[in-house]
């Protein structure tokens, strides 16, 4: 908290002593505020590496900054105004609840474009971007219905939104795709990014006779608790490749960078819009992390099939005939959900026994 | 459909960091001191443990190292209250800022790195869990028990009256922050080497605070204390359990539980007190004020 204060003031301070010297080669200022701290080996991890990837790709020309462990809420306004008046004219807001604070935010700054990761408010300077994470997922879960011996396979939900839904439907999908004997326990930890938390919410399914863990949030506590018990889980967001070949025997990564690059190209020569991206496997944004050998070649192929066919477009993870979870139809057979569809989803597919929490 | 030994096994285990911290904060406030830095020490303690482990492979030595580092960092709050005369209140809630702040600093080196493999103890419960329930009894011992115990309650009783009688206060405070400096380490290391196994920033998440709260829910016991943090870490298991099992649970009406029974237990000692000092051990006659030989 005083790091973070002291970093943001030091930005302020060098805002101030360089604005005399204000000059047409002045370097574009991005700024990006993280949720996690940037070493959480995951979720935060990954956009740190689009913001490097940046000022790699743009050298001088561009001037990066970035606050981290900013909890969601009042205090993202704070970091936000702070990078916007350190004169930040591209500020990238990387979570889902810092939704409303960047619209607050960006209306005070009109000159200041602001890009929100996974939300649905945009105004004239506020685009949103998010990645089809229920591409992956598809993926993972054909691998985990495959693996699991209990047939039971638990999944780590962060907050019941609509993107971890859909990230719950589609793996449950495609779990009982391949086999229709399993069942899906989901636990919520209410939090992005609790390591404790997380590693009692693991222990929890495992004493369920879960042997196959998902998560849906940012650390590496529940692989290590996986592991422990013998038990097999995946990477989020980032590679996650130090538990590797087992217990995390694929993983699904987020690269931001080639969206980053992109957006700030665009700033740099003036033709920035606000805009809703929403990218998949097939776009890059979204890879499946090597498939270690812990998992049998067979179903690896089966996996990279999966992936392949999602990516050229040819599958939709979400196809009919599929009903929800209370019996009513949602998708007939051989029809595809829609993006509205999906961004507002807020129901279990059928099969899956747990409630959403309201 | 829920096994109840398995829930218990998990909560001797989500139990124990807030356990460590509040037997060591019962021992400090028995002698009449207030230190709010126990999330401070806290940290410090996984921080410094997971790195002791981390360097020489051998989580024992990480648990040792976190309660040198805990009892260590207690000592500045030592220094500012007993010698420095400072406010106890102010000197605790530095002592946690400094504590979460710097070891967010040093940490960073380790962030990503996996500790050590914990060689489970016996009936495959950790040797660190055993040592937690075993200080119950020895704590509770030590201060209705034995003459030291005596000592360090008559000093956080009346400060004075112990004076006069010539126990060194100071000393008998110095011995009691160190001790909770240590076992609130022990507390934290287990966070990093026993349950997460790595380290990262903030990794505490307010679990010094709850133990603040379980040593007056305790109504100044150790067998207080220990109900506590099972309720506190029960309930938190509980509610994880339920949800795995499938059941609808209000997330939010569970984890406010305990918060609620500290506030019913003080409600109800507060009461009990008008009638009798003898039934509760209560609040330290003593606690949070400084002490000062010449006055």
């Amino acid at each position: 908290m005083n790091r973070r204060t002291l970093l943001a003031g030091a930005a302020a301070l060098s805002a101030l002593i360089a604005a005399p010297a204000m000059a047409q080669d002045e370097p574009l200022k991005v700024g990006f505020i993280y949720v996690g701290p940037v070493g959480d080996g995951g979720w935060t991890y990954q956009h740190d590496l689009g913001r490097q990837a940046v000022e790699a790709e743009y050298g001088d020309r561009v001037e990066t900054t970035f606050i981290e462990s900013v909890p969601e809420g009042a205090d993202a306004e704070r970091a936000l105004t702070q990078l916007a008046l350190a004169g930040n004219k591209l500020i990238f807001a990387t979570s889902f609840g810092f939704m409303d604070p960047t619209i607050n935010v960006a209306s005070k700054f009109p000159d200041v474009k602001f890009e929100h990761a996974t939300g649905y408010k945009r105004a004239d300077n506020v685009a949103t971007y998010d990645a089809r994470f229920y591409e992956g997922r598809a993926v993972i879960g054909t691998i985990a219905g495959r693996m699991t011996e209990s047939n039971k396979i638990g999944y780590i939900g962060s907050f019941p939104i609509p993107e971890v839904i859909q990230g719950i439907n589609s793996s449950f999908i495609h779990a009982r795709k391949v086999n229709p004997d399993v069942e899906m326990k989901v636990v919520w930890a209410y939090s992005w990014f609790d390591p404790a938390k997380e590693a009692d919410a693991a222990s929890a399914l495992l004493a369920e006779g879960v042997d196959v863990i998902l998560q849906h949030t940012d650390s590496t506590a529940p692989l290590a608790k996986a592991q422990e018990a013998g038990a097999i889980g995946f990477g989020q967001a980032s590679d996650m490749a130090a538990f590797a070949p087992s217990p995390r025997v694929a993983s699904i990564i987020d690269n931001w960078a080639p969206y980053y690059v992109e957006r700030v190209g665009e700033v740099l020569d003036g033709t920035w819009e606000s805009k809703a991206t929403w990218a998949g496997i097939g776009d890059g944004e979204v890879v499946i992390g090597d498939i270690t050998e812990a998992v049998p070649a067979e179903v690896k192929a089966e996996a990279e099939a999966l992936r392949d066919s999602i990516g050229s477009g040819e599958y939709h993870p979400f196809t009919g005939p599929l009903n929800k979870a209370d019996g009513s139809v949602w998708l007939a057979e051989g029809e595809t959900a829609s993006d509205e569809d999906l961004q507002s989803m807020n129901f279990y597919v059928e099969g899956i026994t747990a409630q959403i929490p309201q | 459909m829920i096994d109840p030994l398995s829930v218990f096994l998990l909560l001797l285990s989500a139990s124990t960091p807030i356990l460590f911290a509040a037997l060591g904060e019962l021992v400090v406030e028995r002698a009449g001191v207030l230190n709010l830095g126990v999330e401070g020490m806290m940290i410090t303690g996984a921080l410094s443990g997971f790195a002791v482990a981390h360097a020489t492979g051998n989580p024992f030595a990480g648990f040792l190292g976190a309660a040198v580092a805990g009892a260590a960092i207690s000592l500045l709050f030592a220094a500012l209250t007993q010698a420095f005369l400072a406010n106890q209140v102010a000197s605790g809630l530095s002592l946690t800022l400094f504590g979460l702040g710097m070891a967010a600093m040093f940490g960073k080196p380790l962030e990503g790195v996996k500790a050590p493999p914990m060689p489970a103890g016996p009936f495959g419960i950790n040797w660190i869990v055993w040592l937690g329930l075993l200080a119950v009894p020895a704590i509770w011992w030590f201060l209705t028990r034995s003459r030291p115990g005596l000592v360090l309650r008559g000093v956080g009783e009346n400060h004075d009256a112990a004076h006069a009688l010539g126990y060194d206060v100071r000393l008998t405070r110095l011995a009691a922050i160190a001790f909770g400096g240590a076992m609130a380490g022990i507390g934290g290391a287990f966070i990093s080497i026993a349950t997460v196994l790595q380290w990262t920033e903030g990794m505490t998440a307010g679990a010094g605070w709850i133990a603040l709260a379980i040593v007056v829910f305790s109504n100044w016991t150790a067998v207080g204390v220990l109900a506590g943090a099972w309720l506190f870490g029960g309930v938190t298991v509980l509610q994880l359990r339920l949800q795995a099992a499938g059941v609808n649970v209000p997330v939010q009406l569970l984890s406010m539980a305990p918060y609620l029974a500290t506030i019913i237990v003080l409600v109800l000692i507060s009461g009990r007190q008008k009638y009798s000092r003898r039934a509760g051990a209560a609040a330290p006659g003593s606690l949070g004020r400084n002490f000062h030989a010449l006055r």
